[in-house]
């Protein structure tokens, strides 16, 4: 079985400031009323404009994009946190806006900040859970000690969370979304801010999640992770979908696609006309004189002729490195912008 | 699902009871002790604060169960969330936070009574003849102050806390008619048309009206309807404030 996600047509335009915003000027109420409506009006964010999306039963779907593109806003929007302008969206069967009680049974949120009860003990934070979602006392506390166990909190799970380090949250916000077994887990950004280690734990416990046919829909604004974890994504910027389709097929799409990045004993500027020569190149950039970086639609049969070319202008080849096309460099193509930007 | 509002109860009872009862306690000791028993009031005055000290102590603790926590749990953090993803209306999520409420502030109002009787010493006639307004009387502030400590709640953000305890709870403490009946506000008639908007004075004009009829008191069906009026509002106001802070 395994469940999928439908998203229409998807809108939402914020259209008063953000609460914390709103009560900036807090105490002078008198004078902040006056400017308040004129201010309104020009507020208006467009989180999400059009976005169309279809996840299927089973697989890991990837949203990839920079901070503020709408990744977490689609989450939302998905787990009833945000009502949407415009569009639909559905979780399986249900219309998420229509019949969220059975959309919210199906669905397990790992939220971008852990939202833990801090006024709990890890094992109460899972004990409650499975409580909200109608498991019987006794198979709670089974659930409940297998997943301390296997995110390896045992030893802490009388302890209160507030207690815990950052990776520690962030592992019981992800057992509590498994708590009540669900068929579709979001995991917004669930690597930031994790240590290497953490992370590969994480990632192995989101393909075992997986492989029990369960779906999951990821964002995040690493490379790798949406590369190694994901079997489709799409890449988001601006509250719309620039690109989608598996890992390999988006990196495929990319023209010369390949970064050579070469080291010498130095880089004279005939070298790098020499460069800037050979079929298939498209850039040659030189940060010091020591290196240079060529984007090609190739990358080894490239380098015979590299090698000829320094010789030709009399410097010494000593590193190569080639870069396989990359999200990133998709992600460049498309929006003129580096991710990290 | 309904067990967990037993739960969340719990989990705030005792420093919520403390917090709350405190300061009722002291002005019980203060005023109905201290100021008796050394001649600078009469001792009749004992009998007429007790259920004002009642309607005080349910008000606010009602508030304070409901309206603190969800200002911290809807603060950055967001910690109601995991609530909010349950598998039920969010609506009942609010209704549970007033019945959770409810409770703690029924218990507030509850022990004041013999706490109250033992701080004071002698001299305290409190009738038990109207049961059924007494229970009709307590139910309804209790619902009021819960429901209004939902409004406030998700209306005021954690920076404000310190403003809305003096915006809001303080001139209603000291309006509610809790320390004087509300007939003795004959000499400010401006006055005393402008509390009726202030929920506490029925609270404790029911109070007293149920519990010691000798004393002066308002009309016991205006207390009720007032009560019901005041519950219908807060409930609408706190469902759509929740609603919206909630969902965004």
């Amino acid at each position: 079985m395994g469940i999928g996600i439908r998203i229409e047509d998807l809108c939402k335009v914020y259209d008063t400031p953000p609460p914390m915003a709103a009560r900036a000027g807090g105490f002078a109420w008198g004078g902040a009323r006056a400017g308040r409506k004129e201010k309104k009006k020009k507020y208006e964010v467009r989180a999400l404009d059009g976005i169309s999306l279809e996840i299927r039963p089973g697989e890991v779907f990837g949203l990839l994009g920079p901070n503020g593109a709408g990744k977490t806003t689609t989450i939302a929007v998905l787990t009833t946190r945000v009502e949407p302008t415009s569009g639909r969206v559905f979780v399986g069967p249900h219309d998420v806006w229509k019949e969220q009680v059975k959309a919210k049974r199906l669905i397990g949120v790992v939220p971008q900040r852990p939202n833990l009860d801090f006024a709990l003990t890890a094992r109460e934070i899972l004990l409650f859970h499975g409580a909200y979602f109608g498991q019987t006392a006794r198979e709670r506390t089974r659930r409940a000690a297998d997943l301390l166990d296997k995110f390896k909190l045992t030893d802490r799970a009388d302890h209160m969370v507030r207690t815990f380090s950052g990776g520690m949250m962030q592992r019981l916000s992800i057992a509590r979304a498994m708590m009540h077994d669900p068929e579709v887990l979001f995991l917004d950004e669930p690597s930031a801010g994790l240590d290497p280690q953490t992370r590969l734990l994480l990632w192995e416990i989101i393909r075992d999640y997986n492989r029990l046919g369960k779906t999951i829909v990821i964002t995040t604004h690493y490379m790798e992770e949406a590369d190694t974890l994901c079997d489709r994504l799409a890449i988001i910027d601006h509250g719309r979908i620039i690109a989608q389709g598996t890992p390999q097929d988006l990196k495929r799409s990319i023209p010369g696609g390949y970064l050579l990045r070469l080291r010498f004993d130095r880089v004279p500027d005939q070298l790098m006309a020499e460069l800037r020569k050979l079929p298939g190149v498209t850039e040659v950039r030189s940060a010091d004189h020591i290196a240079a970086d060529v984007y090609a639609d190739r990358g080894g049969p490239l380098i015979p002729a590299i090698v000829n070319a320094a010789q030709t202008a009399g410097a010494d080849l000593h590193d190569v490195h080639i870069e396989e096309p990359s999200l990133e460099t998709l992600f460049l193509h498309h929006t003129g912008r580096s991710l990290r930007d | 699902m309904l067990s967990r509002d037993g739960h969340v109860a719990r989990r705030n009872l005792l420093p919520m009871l403390l917090q709350n009862l405190l300061q009722p306690l002291l002005f019980v000791f203060v005023f109905g002790r201290i100021m008796t028993t050394s001649g600078m009031m009469r001792p009749e005055y004992k009998t007429l604060l007790l259920p004002g000290i009642m309607a005080i102590s349910m008000v606010l603790s009602g508030v304070q169960a409901v309206a603190m926590p969800l200002i911290t749990e809807f603060q950055f953090t967001r910690e109601i969330e995991d609530r909010l993803l349950a598998p039920m209306e969010i609506g009942w999520l609010a209704v549970e936070k007033i019945v959770a409420g409810m409770i703690q502030a029924l218990v507030a109002g509850l022990v004041v009574i013999p706490a109250g009787w033992l701080l004071m010493g002698s001299g305290v006639n409190l009738s038990f003849h109207q049961p059924f307004a007494f229970v009709a009387v307590c139910l309804l502030v209790a619902f009021f102050s819960a429901a209004g400590g939902l409004t406030l709640g998700c209306r005021v953000g954690q920076t404000q806390i310190g403003l809305m305890f003096s915006l809001v709870l303080a001139p209603m403490m000291m309006f509610g008619c809790a320390y004087y009946p509300w007939s003795v506000l004959k000499a400010f008639p401006v006055l005393q048309i402008a509390v009726l908007v202030n929920p506490l004075v029925y609270a404790s004009e029911g109070l007293r009206g149920s519990l010691a009829p000798q004393a002066p008191h308002m009309h016991m069906a205006v207390v009720l309807s007032a009560l019901l009026v005041i519950d219908a509002a807060l409930l609408a106001a706190g469902l759509n404030r929740f609603h919206r802070k909630a969902v965004s």
